[in-house]
């Protein structure tokens, strides 16, 4: 269960949000909406622990985050890649499993990167690959991490028709399962029910 | 503890699909150290006299030269948003950052000391205490220069201003770590200037790396 009450944050003197309340339980989705610049990324920096809030509280399960727990039960996705472009889509899963204290095997993160439409793209370092395969190798930590709560920002990016249609599916299999997820995107997304907070 | 293994690893890794990155610190230190002995000539008294301060301080260089590529890259394409983010502590895989910097811009000037002493007409006794000196500054160096880049990540310009900020505080380890191999030519011995070398190195494996975390932290807000 995640609650966020209160929450507030500006940048200089510009004041992005304030008094941002919403709550999150087992099988939800959040989808946070706004224009350009209205604070979406601040908001899930701020919700990741990345940066701290002026004011506002969060609570997962309870217990004030962040914590060590909430790290482990949270995966962030923002803009950037995340992936080393000298490594393969292999030695990447397998490294950032390994750097979280999880043993990935071999099978399972060549059984996530083919989920993810990346068969055969396995052992190419990922500097040749294109920017929505790259973004394909980081959404396959989705598959090989266990976690409950998933903060995508803008995901969506760059993936072809195919790709947000295998995202969104995604999605919603972690959704069934009970996990909750906090999404921003300017595209109306491809995953029923979910509540909206706009910015 | 996994964690801190797959860091060095991973890192190791990294360097090994990149040598270039590598290889000019330690032919940096070569040159250097190489360049005195061809400009001043052959006179050995001389030379011996000003080995320590001269690979010394070029040790100093070569490692700053790594410094600035320690967190950058991880920074820029947002790994290290993940390491920050991992349920592991952030502490441990700086510290495993460390260490792989040390394997790879402080192990091979270790080993390649011997071999350039030579030219400074060093006898082996005094190349044993010059490496030995070396084995246990240049991690400080590590530990030292990771606190300074972290403080210097995502600064305009954070190359010189990172060599302003790490310099001074390497002076310690300069004077100790020279005087070590001067003492030991003077007949005096290198025991207290080696002991207080290690007392630093103790110090810093304790407190550079959390140091670098909180830096780090500040820098990813």
């Amino acid at each position: 269960m995640l609650i966020v009450s209160g929450l507030a944050c500006s940048r200089g003197e510009r004041r992005l949000f304030a008094d941002v309340d919403f709550s999150l339980a087992a099988g939800e989705w959040l989808h946070v909406q706004g224009e350009n610049g209205s604070g979406k990324t601040s908001l899930m920096r701020l919700l990741v622990g990345l940066s701290p809030a002026d004011a506002g509280k969060i609570l997962w399960r309870n217990e004030p985050a962040p914590s060590t727990e909430f790290r482990r039960d949270l995966i962030y996705l923002g803009h950037h890649a995340a992936v080393k472009e000298d490594l393969t889509p292999l030695e990447n899963l397998r490294l950032a499993a390994a750097l979280d204290g999880i043993a990935l095997d071999e099978r399972a993160a060549l059984a996530a990167l083919i989920r993810l439409g990346l068969r055969g793209r396995e052992e190419l370092p990922v500097r040749v690959l294109s920017a929505g395969q790259k973004r394909r190798v980081l959404l396959a930590r989705l598959l090989t991490r266990p976690a409950i709560l998933w903060v995508l920002d803008e995901a969506f990016n760059a993936l072809d028709v195919a790709a947000v249609k295998l995202l969104g599916e995604l999605i919603a299999e972690h959704l069934a399962g009970g996990g909750m997820a906090v999404l921003t995107s300017h595209q109306p997304l491809p995953v029923p029910g979910g509540k909206a907070l706009v910015l | 503890m996994n964690a801190f293994l797959a860091t060095v690893r991973r890192d190791l890794l990294l360097a090994l699909r990149r040598k270039s990155e590598v290889l000019t610190a330690v032919f940096f230190f070569v040159i250097v150290t190489s360049l005195f002995p061809l400009g001043i000539g052959p006179e050995p008294v001389l030379l011996k006299k000003i080995a320590p301060g001269i690979l010394w301080v070029a040790a100093l260089l070569a490692t700053l030269l790594g410094l600035p590529r320690l967190f950058a890259a991880d920074h820029a394409d947002g790994t290290l948003e993940q390491m920050a983010l991992s349920p592991s502590p952030l502490g441990l895989l700086v510290a495993g950052k460390i260490l792989a910097h040390w394997l790879l811009c402080g192990l091979p000037l270790v080993l390649l000391a011997p071999v350039l002493g030579l030219q400074f007409d060093l006898d082996v006794s005094t190349l044993g205490i010059l490496t030995l000196a070396l084995l246990l500054g240049t991690p400080l160096l590590s530990l030292i220069g990771a606190i300074g880049a972290a403080l210097t990540l995502g600064v305009r310009g954070g190359g010189v201003l990172l060599a302003l900020l790490v310099l001074p505080l390497y002076i310690p380890a300069l004077i100790f770590g020279a005087g070590a191999v001067e003492a030991h030519i003077a007949g005096l011995g290198a025991g207290g200037h080696l002991s207080l070398l290690a007392a630093m190195l103790a110090l810093a494996v304790f407190f550079a790396p959390w140091a670098t975390t909180a830096s780090l932290r500040i820098a990813l807000e």
